[in-house]
């Protein structure tokens, strides 16, 4: 039996081996998907906010891109995750709702999500080798740690396997 | 000034509670007139829990809801999300629009634009319940619709609350229409920038 384990909203696990690690219903939030192939190891995070320095209430390491990825490479090698052998694959960053003309700060959160992932994860020098992101629907993801395969489920936009 | 929602006080969740209490109140007369037929309502509950916890609060993550969004502008700013579960949103759209409710899951442009225009009274109606009690003015923008799953529809408001806190402030009221009950959830989310000006014209500051 595979186990699934559930990651929230703000919310990072780690697992190795045979487990499943699946967030439901990502929005303008955004999934990194980390994998070592070598040791199995898979690490997904759900963030919310691009960055941890512009915020004062950033306990939460989950919560943000900047953090969450170092937080979760911090337990992935702890697990003997290999550093060199770690991809990222992202999914998420929609725009759920939008205005005719209005370019809300509120609304194109999704986008600078991405963007700022994107950015940490090359800070890191972690390879993106796949990404489902942007438009305007959720997504519910599932990162399979015995192949490291990313799928993608929506409602009406089909499923992807990344 | 930090959005108060990890430590609010119980008066302050008192005048939110009434506000919401006649907030409903006029959402489901407006909604009786718009329908032509009695619509009641219960007593709206105001609920404050962790990001995790409301996804299940509300149904879980992955089910399909109607979401329409917002934005008021003022003497205060902020955004309002009504969510609508699906089987609700259909009924509501086949009573104003006189057809038989349809199993089909997709909405059409003309059932789109009743739900947006459901958005905009229950909106509107709960509003003017806060300017009549605080004196306050705010101006609703045009509705936004979006149908997916309620995890991501909740995420634009989770993360606006989660700005400054790890907890969202939603209310809870069903409005029935004889044996049927239509669930709703409304968020209002004022900017941080407004939190000052609504505790002053409570009195509460």
């Amino acid at each position: 039996m595979d186990k699934v384990i559930k990651v929230g909203m703000a919310d990072l696990k780690v697992t190795a081996g045979d487990g499943i690690l699946v967030t439901l219903g990502l929005g303008s939030c955004v999934g990194i998907a980390l994998y070592d192939r070598t040791t199995k190891t898979a690490g997904l995070a759900h963030i919310m906010l691009p960055s941890s320095k512009l915020i004062r209430n950033n306990q939460n390491k989950a919560k943000f891109a900047d953090t969450a990825v170092e937080y979760l490479l911090e337990l992935m090698l702890r697990m003997k995750a290999k550093r060199e052998f770690i991809t990222a694959k992202i999914a998420g960053g929609a725009q759920m709702f939008s205005f005719k003309g209005s370019a809300s700060d509120v609304l194109n959160i999704g986008e600078r999500n991405v963007q700022a992932t994107v950015e940490v994860l090359r800070h890191y020098n972690i390879p993106i080798v796949a990404q489902d992101t942007g438009g305007n629907y959720g997504r519910t993801i599932e990162l399979h740690a015995d192949s490291g395969v990313l799928v993608v489920k929506t409602i009406g936009h089909g499923v992807k396997i990344l | 000034m930090s959005f108060p929602l990890d430590n609010l006080s119980s008066l302050y969740l008192d005048i939110l509670k009434e506000i919401g209490t006649i907030g409903a109140g006029n959402a489901a007369t407006s909604f009786s007139k718009l329908l032509n037929r009695r619509i009641d309502m219960n007593v709206p509950e105001v609920k404050i829990a962790e990001f995790r916890d409301v996804e299940e609060m509300m149904g879980g993550a992955e089910t399909p809801v109607v979401g329409i969004y917002l934005e008021f502008n003022g003497d205060i700013s902020g955004t309002v999300l009504v969510i609508l579960d699906c089987v609700s949103a259909k009924h509501i759209t086949s009573l104003l629009l006189g057809d038989a409710p349809v199993a089909q899951k997709e909405f059409s442009e003309i059932e789109i634009s009743a739900l947006e225009e459901i958005g905009n009274i229950l909106t509107a109606a709960y509003l003017g319940a806060i300017s009549s009690f605080t004196g306050l003015t705010m101006k609703p923008s045009v509705p936004s619709f979006a149908y997916d799953m309620l995890g991501a529809i909740l995420s634009v408001p989770m993360i606006q609350f989660g700005q400054s806190s790890d907890k969202a402030m939603f209310i809870e009221t069903d409005l029935i229409n004889g044996t049927e009950r239509f669930r709703s959830h409304f968020i209002v989310i004022p900017d941080i920038e407004s939190f000052p000006v609504i505790l002053k014209a409570l009195g509460v500051v």
